[in-house]
């Protein structure tokens, strides 16, 4: 595929996703309802939301190299510090948002400059240290503010009527469609301009970015950072779309799907880590209802067990697609591109 | 004499740099032949491409046999005996450990070690990595004596040595030519000259020359423009 | 009290750390899936001890023999199909691990449902003894005593015997290892099958430590058993075994002074973190670990 070919897909696709809430089309077997539908608009929202999180995470993994377990922590700023603002201290959404932001990168800054004193696995351990020290927090509720174990609902006083009630969810599709095109080109641009460059060397051999006479240390604060607000904003976005914040997305888990669906996509590509996140949380919830559905309640007892359990479903994939497909998605493509191009 | 290590053509790529393009060369039967070449030519690359330590194309004859995708540890127990650069012996191991674990053959030559290196028979129980440079020196080509070895790899042996250990050094492998085929990689020419009968010089990472080393030797052009200012 | 209580903690996360920490050092792999091995350790123990009446002791030896050997199948099956055929890519042996345990946890909780079930100890188990006046639950003492003989025998191994000198030797570098004709490869499978051997003992233990099993409970140990590996020094075990004493020690200790001053029974965990973090701003190779060249 020429460039331009390429580009003309990529722009026929993003009208076609800004219009979908208006098509009243059926897509059986991959959507329950129709396209324009809340239910559906949701999911897909959510899609585009893990789209845009993945490709934040790639910026710092598959670009850079920094192997962080917990990338989920910002998400969960986003997604608490909003709820909290909205719902206990009353603010007004702009504020909320602009507040989740700057303590977002005030606490990627902090942790940032202590995790990055090490690297591979010592930086991977201390990320998800601090990723776990942030859920026990919110576990453990000091002073009630988190909700603890049940979660924390939204309350809808202070937003803007038009993202209040089922019926406006198509503007909060839109909201995270905004979300995915900011991020997307945020990141193409950093990764096309001069940090980009540092990074992938960084990744690819970091002492002889030193000899070049840069510090790769400032370079990866950077990543780090930057990374960590976008992934918030994805937190702020999901939060919205989900109406509220559970202590669910705080765990391990979450960090570790975040690497599930970068490499799923193929890391260091940045569109693979899209497609990654918004095929993961597709599969997330379409699994699920799958496995308490009647197709696999019929099943003998030794295949249900499995498949009524989406994770095992994932791990296993996911054990399948390093073993065989360690490019990923878009490692795929691209040997399928090959071939043609020789030709 | 017939070949006992042939390579053709061996290739060998670090990330974006051709560091071995195309190297062959014979190493016959029976001697010693010297690996020579300025710093950066690829030396100690070509024996850890010989021996499979790192990934390399082409191909690889040891005795008649094809090694070339042989793993390393295979291609070691076919009689091959490795002293590596920078010595690497086991630090947190004592003397003894060290030994014994280069050990392969059912009758490991303990006496002829021990003779060879009075020193590591003293402090066979002292940690490795507490020994001198020599002393770590002695240790790295003890074992790879202990066994009968069809041919041995030998990577710089004198580098960072005193000139009387240099000495000593060079009369062990003098004693071991006797018997063992030899495929020597030295800086240093007069230690070369001194033990080596064929040379193979390298030059960025191709064969710039393979014969006999006096016939290196009397063309001082080519050796200063190979080997640097050296010997 | 709260010092024997931390050290059985300890004692559970040593045995998941010893084997950590040597595949680590010799493989370079961090095994996500090492949870599993203690979650397997658990079930297996359960399924003997729930399926063998007679004497108590008995069933409990039964059990853990069984754990120990479906533990070191597993560990090693895991090893030759799913690490082995990654060698040298490392990162992609970690996401492996990671795909692994993610599976697997699932698994148990498909077939054996995802809540907590109760294990049948021996009665000796749930006692007390007393010990220097202060009363202290037997389990603990067994896990103590069990992560003592681990650490015994692997010590014993590591020094005296041929394979166990093939390990320290490819800690420290493997691939001169393979440079003397031996097959390292083979030390790696040795290596992880002792892993899962202690990680299901642990598992085994944990079940008479806690009452019951559960499937999410190798996940959580193992969190910790990471920060104790490292906070150890990566590749050590006498360093992992001085580092899990300190770390349930310290979490024991903070859980119970701050859940009594402040109401905040977390703070010990928070405060294994925070240590994590000093660790490495100060010596960021570990207790035991050599400084980084």
């Amino acid at each position: 595929m020429t460039r331009h070919a390429v580009r003309a897909a990529v722009a026929l696709l993003l009208v076609g996703l800004a219009v979908t809430p208006f098509l009243d089309v059926e897509v059986p077997g991959v959507f329950a309802h129709s396209l324009a539908r809340p239910g559906t608009l949701q999911l897909l929202g959510l899609c585009l939301t893990f789209g845009a999180v993945a490709l934040s995470y790639d910026l710092l993994f598959g670009v850079t190299g920094l192997l962080s377990f917990g990338h989920a922590l910002w998400f969960a700023i986003g997604v608490y510090l909003t709820d909290i603002a909205l719902t206990r201290w009353h603010w007004s959404l702009g504020a909320t948002v602009l507040f989740a932001l700057a303590a977002a990168l005030v606490a990627a800054l902090v942790l940032g400059a202590v995790s990055l004193r090490v690297t591979g696995i010592a930086f991977a351990m201390v990320t998800l240290a601090f990723a776990q020290a942030g859920s026990i927090l919110v576990h453990k509720n000091p002073g009630g503010i988190t909700g603890g174990e049940e979660g924390l609902g939204l309350d809808v006083a202070h937003l803007p009527d038009l993202l209040v009630g089922v019926v406006n969810t198509r503007y909060l599709y839109w909201i995270a469609l905004a979300y995915l095109l900011v991020t997307a080109a945020i990141c193409w641009w950093l990764v096309g301009s001069r940090p980009g460059r540092v990074w992938q060397a960084v990744r690819e051999n970091e002492r002889r970015v030193e000899v070049m006479g840069l510090r790769p240390y400032a370079f990866k604060l950077f990543a780090f950072a930057v990374s960590a607000v976008l992934a918030a904003l994805g937190g702020t976005v999901y939060m919205l779309l989900v109406g509220g914040a559970s202590p669910a997305i705080t765990t391990g888990s979450l960090s570790l799907a975040l690497l599930v669906m970068v490499v799923l996509g193929g890391a260091g590509t940045l569109w693979g880590a899209i497609v990654g996140g918004f095929l993961y949380q597709y599969l997330d919830q379409r699994l699920v209802a799958l496995a308490s559905s009647s197709v696999v309640a019929g099943l003998p007892a030794w295949l249900r067990a499995p498949l009524g359990e989406p994770l095992f479903i994932l791990g296993a994939l996911f054990v399948g697609l390093v073993l065989f497909f360690p490019g990923g998605i878009a490692g795929a493509v691209t040997r399928v591109r090959l071939p043609r191009r020789a030709a | 004499m017939t070949a006992l290590l042939t390579v053709g053509d061996l290739h060998v790529r670090f990330g974006q740099s051709h560091v071995l393009q195309g190297v062959s060369f014979e190493v016959p039967e029976g001697g010693v032949t010297a690996l020579l070449g300025r710093n950066g030519a690829g030396k100690t690359t070509t024996l850890k491409a010989i021996l499979g330590l790192v990934q390399r194309a082409g191909k690889i004859e040891l005795g008649g046999a094809d090694v070339s995708s042989e793993a390393t540890h295979r291609i070691v127990r076919r009689g091959v005996g490795y002293v590596p650069e920078d010595r690497e012996v086991f630090s947190e191991l004592t003397v003894a450990e060290n030994l014994r674990l280069a050990v392969r053959d059912p009758e490991p030559r303990y006496q002829l070690v021990h003779d060879l290196f009075p020193e590591l028979g003293r402090r066979a129980g002292q940690r490795a990595g507490t020994l001198s440079g020599g002393q770590q020196q002695m240790l790295a080509i003890g074992r790879a004596l202990l066994n009968q070895n069809r041919i041995l790899l030998i990577d710089e042996p004198t580098k960072g040595l005193a000139p009387k250990v240099v000495g000593e050094v060079v009369e062990v492998l003098e004693q071991a030519a006797r018997t063992t085929t030899m495929l020597l990689v030295e800086q240093n020419l007069a230690v070369a000259r001194r033990l080596a009968a064929t040379a193979v010089v390298l030059d960025q990472g191709r064969v710039a020359f393979a014969g006999t080393i006096e016939a290196l030797l009397e063309e001082p052009t080519l050796a200063r423009r190979y080997l640097g200012v050296h010997g | 009290m709260l010092l024997v209580t931390g050290l059985g903690l300890g004692a559970l996360y040593f045995l998941l750390a010893a084997g950590l920490s040597l595949t680590y050092g010799l493989m370079r792999v961090l095994n996500f899936a090492h949870g599993v091995f203690l979650t397997v350790g658990a079930y297996t123990a359960w399924t003997v001890a729930t399926h063998v009446s007679g004497n108590e002791w008995v069933r409990f030896g039964l059990a853990l023999g069984g754990s120990l050997l479906v533990g070191a199948v597993v560990a090693a099956a895991v090893e030759l199909t799913l690490i082995r055929p990654l060698y040298r890519r490392h990162v992609e042996q970690v996401l492996v691990t990671v795909g692994l345990a993610l599976a697997l946890t699932a698994l148990t909780q498909g077939a054996f449902g995802a809540d907590p079930r109760p294990y049948p100890s021996p009665g000796w188990m749930d006692q007390v003894t007393l010990l220097g006046g202060a009363t202290v639950p037997n389990s603990r003492l067994a896990a103590i005593a069990a992560a003592g003989l681990v650490l015994a025998a692997l010590a014993v191994f590591l020094r005296f015997t041929r394979w166990g000198t093939i390990v320290r030797a490819g800690v420290e570098n493997r691939q001169m290892v393979s440079a003397l004709g031996i097959d390292v490869q083979r030390a790696f499978t040795l290596v992880f099958a002792l892993g899962g051997v202690a990680a299901a003992l642990g598992g085994a233990l944990a079940a008479s430590y806690f009452g019951n099993i559960d499937p999410q409970r190798g996940g959580e140990v193992l969190i910790f058993a990471f920060i104790v590996v490292v906070i150890g020094g990566l590749g050590s075990v006498s360093g992992a075994a001085v580092a899990a004493g300190l770390v349930g020690v310290m979490q024991q200790f903070a859980n119970y002074y701050f859940g009594v001053w402040w109401g905040f029974s977390a703070a010990g965990d928070l405060a294994v973190v925070a240590l994590l973090a000093i660790v490495l701003l100060v010596r960021p190779q570990g207790l035991a670990g050599t400084a980084p060249a």
